[in-house]
């Protein structure tokens, strides 16, 4: 026996089958909408994701520093009241630094932990002379932080002894290649020659001049932080779990502790304004096409009345009449999500081809997510269902004497 | 024959828009019952009532006042669902337009009654329409849509539909309204035929005397009461 659909969807395929500029017009509507949605969702989706890649590839997602250190100056001779002011800040150790970092390592999401000495200081050759950020690191515990090993144009990020890995624009700056000998000087009139034995390009003009990674000990020295760390840099497994992981930690450890979503608050804003955007053009875009079909199908209902009169006349229910046209309205709905999502694709691969990069690599990949198909699919089958149900209720509530009558 | 009435009208009346100041009685107390197997004519002047009674007898239309038995079942206890059903399984319809669906095959119109009373097509039915349009005829247009076929076509098309679920009582209204003579004989042949197979009780609007006397009854409506009912006199 073959297979054989229901009263209802047999009668709502038909009727959409029989409408036919109708059906066309209602489906290149829901089409053009679920396109239109499914596109937008993507590329947002896409080009944020991008630039918070883009962001955390050269910063820790979350950064443990020393507590603050403030001024308390007494008001009263008690001393029961104090002011307090900030004062300016010199360089320390986080205070067993082993042991927090023992602890960060523990906390559940965190992946990888990394010491960090960092401290001002020039490098020098010949007569010219550069401001520089002096970076002490384990180079392998640090690589678990910023994959430094990709952005290598020279050497490999290795620091040992008085091997050090710099940045390609203080390279030029400095005229300076492979294995060539810099000059550090400190504030604290010390001073190092060190071997270059890396250059990076991070992608950031003011890291490629700033970074001089070294090791861990000889910034100590260099820095008079010995045995000591400026700062721990950490991983986290889910980026957007960075804040309530640097929460807790800061409630642990009494330690300054941040994460990326807070150094980078305004970036975060931005995105998130350009979500609700989205959001707000979606919601117009799903209520057009909802108005879009409701507005055939009534249309269609009082077209349609003599047939629902024919049909109630041979004992078909309210019910069946009201299935009848709510199934039509999902059927466009589903359809609809198909085609539209076929038509992203197509946009999506059209546009990524016109708008590349300044490095031609195209600013987005032509991609489409099975979730947001998914999603689109039903989105736009529940907005059809629901549009549809004015209407219907409409057809089902028809007097079929009136239809049979004329 | 047996006598068992299928339909039973005891004093129903109709009006239409009750409560407004163009109140307007179209039906004034008529009672009348059909018996199984009984092949009736209702005819009468236009605006008479008989479209109306037959819509009432058809539950497509509630009555005013009065009662209405059909089976022995009072419809005024039905609710909406059971009159529904009950409209669908014992009653067939054939109207002055034959009212096919015009998105749908012959076949698929004669089959449309069962779909709709168990849900959905199957063998079963399909089989019996194609039985039907063989008896009306029309088994060589079995997946014709009905604006490919010639009037006399359409209405054995509707006749064959009203017999799919092989209903109690058939209700037509003016069913060779719009035929000419000689396609009108056929149509009423074949719903004569049916009768006499069936056992169906059969309630005939017409115009047409000569095809109200090959009836077995008579039921003269004037002005929405019973003028006269009696046996044909051919
Ligand atoms: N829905 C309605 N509202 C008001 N009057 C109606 C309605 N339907 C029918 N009528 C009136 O009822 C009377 C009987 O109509 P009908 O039953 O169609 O007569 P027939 O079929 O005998 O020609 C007519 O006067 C008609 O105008
Ligand atoms: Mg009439």
């Amino acid at each position: 026996m073959k297979f054989r659909l229901p009263f209802a969807p047999i009668v709502a395929l038909r009727f959409l089958r029989e409408g036919r500029m109708q059906t066309l017009l209602i489906l290149a509507g829901t089409t053009g909408g679920v396109a239109v949605i499914v596109f937008l969702t993507q590329l947002i989706t896409q080009l944020q994701a991008q630039i918070v890649d883009r962001v955390l590839g050269s910063q820790a997602h979350v950064v443990i520093r020393p507590a603050e250190e403030v001024n308390r100056r007494a008001i009263d001779d008690a001393g029961f009241a104090s002011i307090v002011e900030p004062r300016a800040q010199r360089l320390r150790s986080i205070d067993q630094w082993e042991n927090i970092a023992r602890l960060a390592a523990d906390m559940p999401g965190v992946t990888a932990v990394s010491p960090v000495v960092t401290g001002p200081a020039f490098a020098v050759r010949g007569q010219a002379s550069k401001s520089v950020a002096l970076m002490g690191v384990d180079a392998e515990r640090y690589r678990r932080i910023v994959r430094m090993e990709e952005y290598m144009v020279a050497g490999r990020f290795a620091v040992e002894g008085t091997r050090a890995v710099i940045g390609s624009e203080l390279a030029k700056d400095l005229g300076i290649r492979m294995d060539d000998k810099l000059r550090v000087a400190l504030p604290n009139g010390r001073d190092e020659l060190l071997q270059v034995g890396g250059i990076f390009d991070i992608g950031n003009k003011d890291l490629n001049r700033r970074w001089v990674f070294v090791t861990l000990p000889l910034a100590q020295s260099l820095l008079d932080l010995p045995g000591g760390v400026s700062n721990l840099d950490l991983t986290v497994a889910d980026i957007f779990e960075a804040q309530p992981v640097a929460d807790r930690l800061r409630g642990a450890t009494s330690l300054n502790v941040e994460s990326w979503m807070q150094t980078n608050a305004q970036l975060l804003a931005a995105l998130r304004n350009q979500s609700v955007s989205n959001n707000l053009i979606r919601s117009f875009v799903v209520i057009i096409v909802a108005l879009g079909i409701a507005s055939v199908l009534v249309v269609s209902v009082v077209q349609k009345q003599k047939e629902i009169g024919i049909l109630r006349a041979m004992g078909a229910s309210r019910a069946m009449i009201l299935q009848v046209f709510l199934i039509q309205g999902a059927v466009v709905g589903a359809v609809g999500s198909v085609l539209g999502s076929a038509l992203a694709f197509t946009l999506l691969n059209v546009f990524s081809a016109i708008y590349r990069n300044a490095d031609g690599q195209p600013l987005f990949a032509a991609e489409l997510e099975p979730r947001f198909i998914a999603m689109a699919a039903l989105v736009a089958t529940a907005v059809g269902l629901l549009s549809a149900l004015i209407p219907a209720r409409r057809a089902a509530r028809m007097d079929p004497v009136q239809a049979i009558r004329s | 024959m047996s006598t068992a009435p299928v339909i039973e009208l005891a004093g129903l009346t109709k009006a239409y828009n009750l409560g407004t100041p163009v109140e307007t009685e179209v039906l004034h107390g008529i009672d009348l019952s059909l018996a199984e197997g009984e092949f009736a004519a209702l005819i009468g002047p236009s605006g008479s009532g008989k479209s109306t009674l037959l819509n009432i007898i058809g539950l497509l239309e509630r009555p005013t006042g009065g009662r209405l038995s059909i089976g022995g079942r009072d419809t005024a206890r039905l609710s909406e669902a059971e009159i529904t059903q009950l409209r669908g399984r014992s009653i067939g319809f054939v109207f002055q337009f034959h009212h096919l669906l015009p998105a749908f095959t012959a076949l698929e119109n004669v089959m449309m009654p069962s779909i709709i009373a168990r849900g959905r097509p199957d063998d079963a039915a399909e089989a019996t329409a194609l039985e039907l349009l063989d008896a009306v005829g029309l088994k060589a247009h079995a997946l014709k849509k009905p604006a490919e076929l010639s009037g006399g076509q359409q209405q054995r098309v509707a006749i064959a539909r009203a017999l799919a679920l092989r209903p109690r009582l058939i209700l037509a209204d003016e069913p060779t309204g719009n035929l000419d003579t000689h396609t009108a004989d056929d149509i009423f042949a074949l719903l004569r035929e049916f009768n006499r197979q069936s056992n169906c009780a059969c309630l005939i609007v017409t115009h047409d005397p000569r095809l109200a006397a090959r009836c077995d009854r008579i039921v003269q409506l004037v002005d929405g009461r019973i003028a006269d009912d009696g046996p044909a006199a051919g």
